[in-house]
């Protein structure tokens, strides 16, 4: 009897010391106990394909596809994207447009939206307020510039939205990441962002002045 | 016959349903402890092509997760970022570093970077990240701690009933939907004030989480 004590103690240690603990860092391939189904011979975004020669999925869109227009923004657009203010922050002689495209309205809540968006993809770089000193200045990033100059301060909207559309310099395009109606919120907190740096004590509101120690 | 059989061999009987019951035990104990996502998927860390580190990208340099899972507030699958949002840096930043080698390739190919997927439900599993994150499930629920890894590792089970849980209990979870990014953020009132907020949105939101099995499965 005490053999097959000992067999199995000697089958327990080996198989705790084969199999591990919970937890543990492993590079294997988890393992699928019960693999009913789990794996279907079905596409999912960004998978790879045995098929496509390319191994992808995500099919590229075929050349001289053109975006279909109709947004919650533009629900009366017909097809394409065709309203040049909105999509490419044109005006109609083709420069760069002042203003914002109609149907969107700058309000507190469009505001807070362009903040939202702007802290996750413009300020690694530009900064929080948007002075061109972002974390990755730390790390070799070459001069961003500020926003706080005449020059800026001066270009129409619709450059700044086409600067976030196509990218400039050595900024990339963030076309991918900003949907047209998230590109003008950015435009308009980044205006929002100027105008507090050249705020005076005048503009503060009166309610507010005695917090600041303004008379 | 007593010369062929000593005495002792009258508790042999015993002895061995002894045997058989802990040896049942054990068996019983292994498959309960490995038999399970808690051991099987928990602690997986592929090596991925490039040693993208998530502790210096979001824990460090504090990039927002959505910097890079752009689509996650509006689409179902979380992306892997294109490597054109690498070079949004990187085409800077440490530009002949033979460890980015892959990212540029891809960059100027078009072809995907060969990463592994670490977090990976069943195929008939329909999770929804926009969903989950647009009503305050926060991604550090699902991943832990992913910005202070250097190399991601699977930290929750991702079990269906480790789903339950929060399902059956979302007020223990929710936060507001502004800090699901910030995943070192914890309710300052510790698990009462997590609740008492959490019972609030749950109530104010209508979130009632499906436990019904095609709520996830269909």
């Amino acid at each position: 009897m005490r053999y097959a004590y000992l067999t199995l103690l000697f089958v327990v240690v080996s198989a705790v010391s084969v199999l591990g603990f919970r937890g543990s860092l492993s590079q294997r391939t988890p393992l699928e106990i019960f693999p009913d189904m789990d794996r279907q011979p079905k596409y999912k975004p960004q998978a790879e394909s045995a098929f496509f020669a390319d191994r992808r999925t995500d099919r590229p869109t075929p050349v001289g596809v053109v975006p279909f227009g109709r947004t919650a923004l533009a629900p009366e657009a017909k097809f394409l994207a065709e309203d040049d203010h909105l999509y490419r922050g044109l005006a109609a002689n083709g420069t760069p447009a002042r203003g914002y495209p109609a149907g969107i309205t700058v309000d507190a809540q469009f505001l807070e939206r362009g903040q939202l968006k702007y802290t996750i993809y413009c300020a690694p770089c530009h900064g929080a307020v948007g002075d061109g000193n972002g974390i990755t200045k730390q790390y070799g990033m070459g001069a961003t510039p500020t926003y706080h100059d005449d020059r800026l301060r001066g270009t129409p909207e619709g450059d700044l939205y086409h600067t976030i559309t196509a990218g400039k310099g050595n900024m990339l395009s963030y076309a991918d990441k900003l949907e047209p109606a998230d590109r003008w919120a950015v435009v308009a907190y980044v205006r929002a962002l100027q105008r507090a740096q050249t705020g005076t004590p005048a503009d503060v509101v009166p309610a507010h002045k005695s917090e600041l120690g303004l008379k | 016959m007593s010369n062929l059989f000593p005495k002792s061999a009258n508790k042999l009987p015993l002895q061995i349903l002894i045997f058989i019951g802990l040896t049942t035990g054990i068996v019983l104990a292994g498959v309960t402890y490995y038999a399970t996502p808690k051991y099987s998927r928990v602690g997986y860390a592929p090596t991925q092509p490039v040693p993208f580190s998530h502790a210096l990208h979001a824990g460090q340099l504090g990039l927002d997760c959505r910097y890079c899972h752009s689509n996650v507030e509006k689409s179902g699958h979380s992306n892997v970022p294109t490597a054109q949002t690498c070079m949004n840096c990187h085409n800077q930043i440490k530009t002949d570093s033979p460890l980015l080698a892959p990212v540029r390739e891809s960059y100027a190919s078009g072809n995907p970077v060969p990463w592994s997927k670490i977090h990976q439900a069943p195929d008939y599993v329909y999770f929804n990240h926009s969903v989950h994150v647009a009503r305050g499930v926060s991604c550090v629920s699902c991943h832990g701690q992913i910005n202070e890894m250097e190399v991601v590792h699977h930290a929750k089970p991702l079990s269906m009933g480790w789903c339950l849980e929060c399902h059956r209990e979302p007020e223990k979870f929710v936060r507001d939907p502004k800090l699901v990014t910030n995943l070192d953020w914890k309710h300052p009132g510790g698990d009462a004030g997590q609740l008492e907020q959490g019972k609030k949105f749950v109530h104010d939101w209508n979130i009632q989480p499906p436990q019904s099995c095609s709520g996830c499965h269909r």
